[in-house]
């Protein structure tokens, strides 16, 4: 039997999985009115099948995901929860779908409503009274957020190019830094996994413009000093940023906007439910203080005088525009759906049991598992698989292992300052018999470990794939389908 | 308390086992007053409420507005298999392919839009998505800039001003400096592009078709950058790519694009998706993920993210850009709507909306005071000239449901009386036959009223 893999392997000419009205003019007529040195040389060699070929296709392909739908998916700083399907059929509703951007104001009340009311919805949650919801992950949000930082030094005429980050922080934190221009300065967390204030009065003087601190911190612990460390940025100028990558620890509990954060990024792929589709769309919206709510992005949704909204794109300290139009919208109507089904209450114990599953997961699982950080934790823990290291089985093979139980594995190998670390992150929405079970697969994972590592470095065993050669594929890079050429 | 399974019950026994007695001994490392001390002033609703509000807000947006707006985002027909894949919760629920063993569906998709893209553009690599058009077209400057060692950015002024815009924001913090390539009739002024390119120039920036629909002589450009050792970064709309010559043989280096025609809805401007391609000689310094073939232990065919040392979570202040979460579901959705249309399918659309579109544009320059606004060969969108304020046409026309196409004089001053046209596949003859009735009509009453 012939091999057919990809979908140009299932190709045949002369297929069709479409049906469209047929032109009035002949392709040479409506051709001919271009030049001919603007004409494709030759048809792109795109598949062609019927519709029932792609359906089968693709769905065959879709099973072999893992997915939240599907079982546990305890990766930790992703805060993969239930995603709530309400928030899918709001999103799909034509008067929002079908709406061109390009549109005026005066066409989509309703749409900009909603996101009036999904700023203010975020203010509270927050603290931070102005929040443009433009930036559409949150490594964008960071981008504008320290653009805001750089453009507030600028206005009152200091040019201050460096930023404080804890070597705890997420890839994105250095990377948007650097995106600005500006370089970071790493600090070490102390024995606690939080960040000391005289860590930050070391390397802080009048060249720093602020500082990134994500709390919880990646850890999954709380930055007790917060209120200390803000005033110590602060008194020399700077402005403090917080990662809302972890918000979910948060909500109703505490605000980053009253204990001294000026600007932050909300995941709203994370926190507020949008799924995740395989790597994306998100939003990530941003958060500032009333002092910097001048230099937000470009446009800057507003009520004149009559209460009407509009965008208002007269702000000339803005930072400019991040997004070809206001940001990822669909995504702006999932997350008002679910922050309203929730209402405050509802929020606040969403971060208690998410805080719950955590410890009581980490109760469970350090009975096998080395936890560094070994206080009491917010949404997520970090666990090491230090111990069963020296028996030969990596974090690499635990998390390859779990596969086989029709788990998802936990982040692995970060932070950075946990040897084999695994990152794991329950959510509110597992019930302990499903935290249970984990426990008890880890446990036999750490009993393979000692008896039987064998099974274990090979794993998985019985996903579609098994491990794949990651070092031919660099090699190689094969990354677009060349086999019918 | 939706979507919590724990009972009380159960939440007594968990804490019993941790050792505590409540949920505030957790919260131990927050110190008292840093806690909020009240609660948010947010109300619940139940789902039969929310979506009846939802509905509400929907509706109160003119529905059904007859499109004829593009500027990057095109009212394409969806064929409804498209959302029968892309809504299956197994692609929809998933987080990016980590662990690769239970990410094939995503992977394997994301390796044929790859692919599908690298076909429509003829380069030789793509990556697996930018958030948007815009930020492609930023990161591939930025990438230029990189890959050249220089720090001179030209932009054409024909080049969508949103994406511009947003081009400057993000090479603001940088050491660059970006000029822009002024226009002459609608498309690059070739003269001043000439004379602008520098050895220091890393690339110019050019659209095909460009903000106004014309086309621009792209190889002529391409000449000219190269001869200073700089990048030809080349803006297309995927669907008019299906009939219009290759970025590769008009000399693009990088290519990117809008790819929300492919399918995806128009969603008020988002979610949306960046395409992003290039020479295979330039893959190293690629932004994003990129996935790639290869083979597992036994054998058999599967795909992994590759490269991901030029990412920031490896290479983190090094990375080639700060993306972390793109649009994959977008991409899925994508390669989806390629896959069904396919070679000839796309290419179907492609030549409707152009047929409409000269069919509009006839239309429209026979009505008195109208006329297009540069000559010159067009594909689905073009720039007509207007008896009044295009911005006057379109606040007049979206309240008989019919919204006629881009102010231009928004972004461009001068161009008061440019009103920027598209055309998709979806317009009917009523479509066309209402919006150039109104058109008429608006016109007369304007001309009666200067007399
Ligand atoms: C702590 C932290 N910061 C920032 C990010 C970046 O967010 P995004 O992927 O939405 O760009 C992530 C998630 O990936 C994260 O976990």
């Amino acid at each position: 039997m012939k091999k057919r893999t990809l979908i140009y392997e299932k190709s045949s000419p002369g297929r069709k999985g479409y049906t469209l009205p047929a032109c009035r003019m002949s392709e040479d007529e409506i051709l001919g009115s271009i030049p001919a040195e603007f004409h494709r040389e030759t048809d792109a060699k795109l598949p062609e099948v019927t519709e029932g070929e792609a359906m089968r296709h693709f769905v065959a392909l879709s099973v072999k995901n893992h997915h939240i739908d599907k079982g546990f998916y305890p990766l930790g700083s992703c805060t993969m929860k239930y995603n709530p399907k309400l928030n899918d059929v709001a999103a799909a509703m034509p008067g929002f779908a079908s709406h061109h951007p390009m549109a005026p104001c005066s066409t989509a009340p309703g749409s900009l409503l909603l996101m009036w009311e999904l700023s203010a919805l975020l203010a509270e949650i927050s603290g931070l009274p102005s929040v443009s919801l433009q930036p559409v992950a949150g490594a964008q949000g960071e981008f504008a957020g320290l653009l805001v930082m750089r453009a507030y030094h600028l206005k009152r005429g200091e040019k201050r190019d460096r930023i404080i980050i804890p070597d705890s922080a997420h890839g994105t934190n250095p990377a948007s830094v650097t995106s600005i221009g500006f370089t970071s300065v790493q600090i070490e967390s102390n024995e606690h996994g939080v960040v000391a204030p005289e860590a930050v009065a070391a390397v802080i003087d009048e060249n720093v413009a602020g500082m990134m601190l994500t709390n919880p911190n990646t850890l999954g612990i709380f930055e007790t000093h917060v209120k200390e460390i803000a005033e110590i940025v602060h008194a020399r100028g700077g402005l403090m940023y917080m990662d809302g990558a972890n918000l979910n620890a948060n909500m109703g509990i505490f605000r980053p906007g009253d204990v001294g954060f000026d600007i932050m990024h909300f995941n709203l792929h994370k926190t507020f439910s949008t799924p995740h589709g395989g790597g994306g769309p998100g939003g990530g919206a941003l958060g500032v203080t009333a002092e910097l709510d001048r230099f937000q992005p470009l446009p800057v949704l507003e009520k004149d005088g009559d209460g009407k909204l509009f965008f208002n794109y007269d702000r000339p300290d803005s930072i400019g525009r991040l997004h070809s139009f206001y940001g990822n919208f669909a995504n702006m109507v999932r997350a008002h759906a679910y922050i309203r089904t929730l209402g405050g209450e509802g929020l606040r114990r969403a971060s208690e049991i998410a805080v719950l599953n955590a410890n009581y997961l980490k109760t469970l699982i350090r009975e096998d598992y080395e936890v560094p950080y070994d206080g009491p934790c917010m949404h997520e823990f970090v666990a090491s698989g230090s111990r069963q290291k020296k028996l030969g089985v990596r974090t690499l093979d635990i998390s390859k292992r779990l596969l086989d139980f029709g788990v998802h594995s936990p982040t692995n190998y970060f932070p950075l300052i946990v040897p084999e670390a695994l990152m794991i992150e329950p959510t509110e929405t597992e019930s302990k018999e499903t935290l249970d079970d984990f426990a008890e697969i880890m446990k036999q994972i750490a009993r393979e470990a000692r008896e039987n590592p064998e099974l274990v470095t090979s794993a998985p065993h019985t996903t579609p794939v098994r491990r794949l050669d990651e070092v031919t594929a660099a090699r190689t890079l094969d990354v677009c389908y060349k086999g019918d050429e | 308390m939706p979507y919590v399974p724990n009972s009380n019950d159960d939440r007594r026994a968990m804490l019993s086992r941790i050792g505590v007695s409540r949920i505030d001994d957790l919260l131990s490392d927050i110190p008292t007053p840093l806690r909020l001390n009240r609660p948010l002033d947010i109300t619940a609703t139940s789902e039969l409420e929310l979506l009846a509000r939802m509905g509400e807000l929907a509706e109160s947006n003119s529905t059904g507005l007859a499109c004829f707006a593009g500027g990057g985002v095109y009212d394409h027909f969806i064929p409804a298999a498209v959302a029968a894949v892309v809504n299956r919760p197994e692609f929809v629920t998933a987080y990016t392919p980590y662990q690769p063993e239970v990410s094939q569906g995503t992977l394997q998709v994301i390796y044929e839009f790859q692919s599908h893209i690298c076909r429509l553009t003829g380069m030789d690599v793509a990556n697996a998505s930018m958030y948007d058009g815009a930020s492609a077209m930023a990161e591939a400057a930025v990438m230029a800039c990189k890959v050249t060692r220089r720090n001179r950015v030209l932009v054409s002024e024909t080049v969508n001003p949103l994406y511009r815009q947003v081009l400057q924001t993000y090479l603001s913090g940088r050491d660059t400096q970006l000029v822009a390539v002024p226009m002459a009739a609608g498309v690059t002024d070739e003269q001043s592009l000439s004379e602008m390119v520098d050895d220091q120039t890393a690339c110019v920036i050019a659209a095909q078709p460009n903000f106004f629909g014309r086309l621009e002589d792209i190889e002529g450009t391409a000449k000219k950058v190269h001869a200073v050792g700089g990048k030809l970064v080349m803006v297309v709309d995927p669907i008019v790519q299906a009939i219009l010559k290759t970025p590769a043989a008009c000399g693009a280096d990088i290519v990117v694009g809008e790819g929300q025609p492919l399918g995806i809805p128009v969603s008020f401007g988002g979610p949306l998706l960046g395409f992003f391609a290039a020479r295979k000689q330039l893959i190293r310094s690629l932004p994003g993920r990129v996935v790639a073939r290869t083979r597992d232990i036994e054998g058999r065919d599967g795909f992994v993210l590759t490269l991901q040392t030029r990412e920031q979570h490896i290479r983190r202040e090094k990375a080639t850009s700060n993306i972390c979460t793109n649009e994959a579901l977008c991409a899925t959705t994508a390669a989806v709507y390629m896959t069904l249309l396919g070679r000839t399918g796309l290419k179907q659309v492609a030549l409707l909306s152009a047929e409409k579109a000269q069919e509009t544009a006839r239309r429209l320059c026979e009505l008195d005071g109208f006329a297009p606004y540069f000559e010159g060969p067009f594909v689905r969108e073009f720039a007509v000239k207007t008896p009044l304020p295009a911005g006057e046409i379109i606040l007049n026309l979206v309240k008989q449901n019919i919204l006629p196409g881009i102010d231009a004089g928004r972004w461009f001053p001068g161009l008061e009386d440019c009103l920027i046209v598209a055309t998709t596949e979806k317009r009917t003859p009523h479509d066309i036959e209402c919006l150039v009735e109104a058109m008429k009509k608006l016109a007369q009453s304007h001309a009666m009223s200067r007399m």
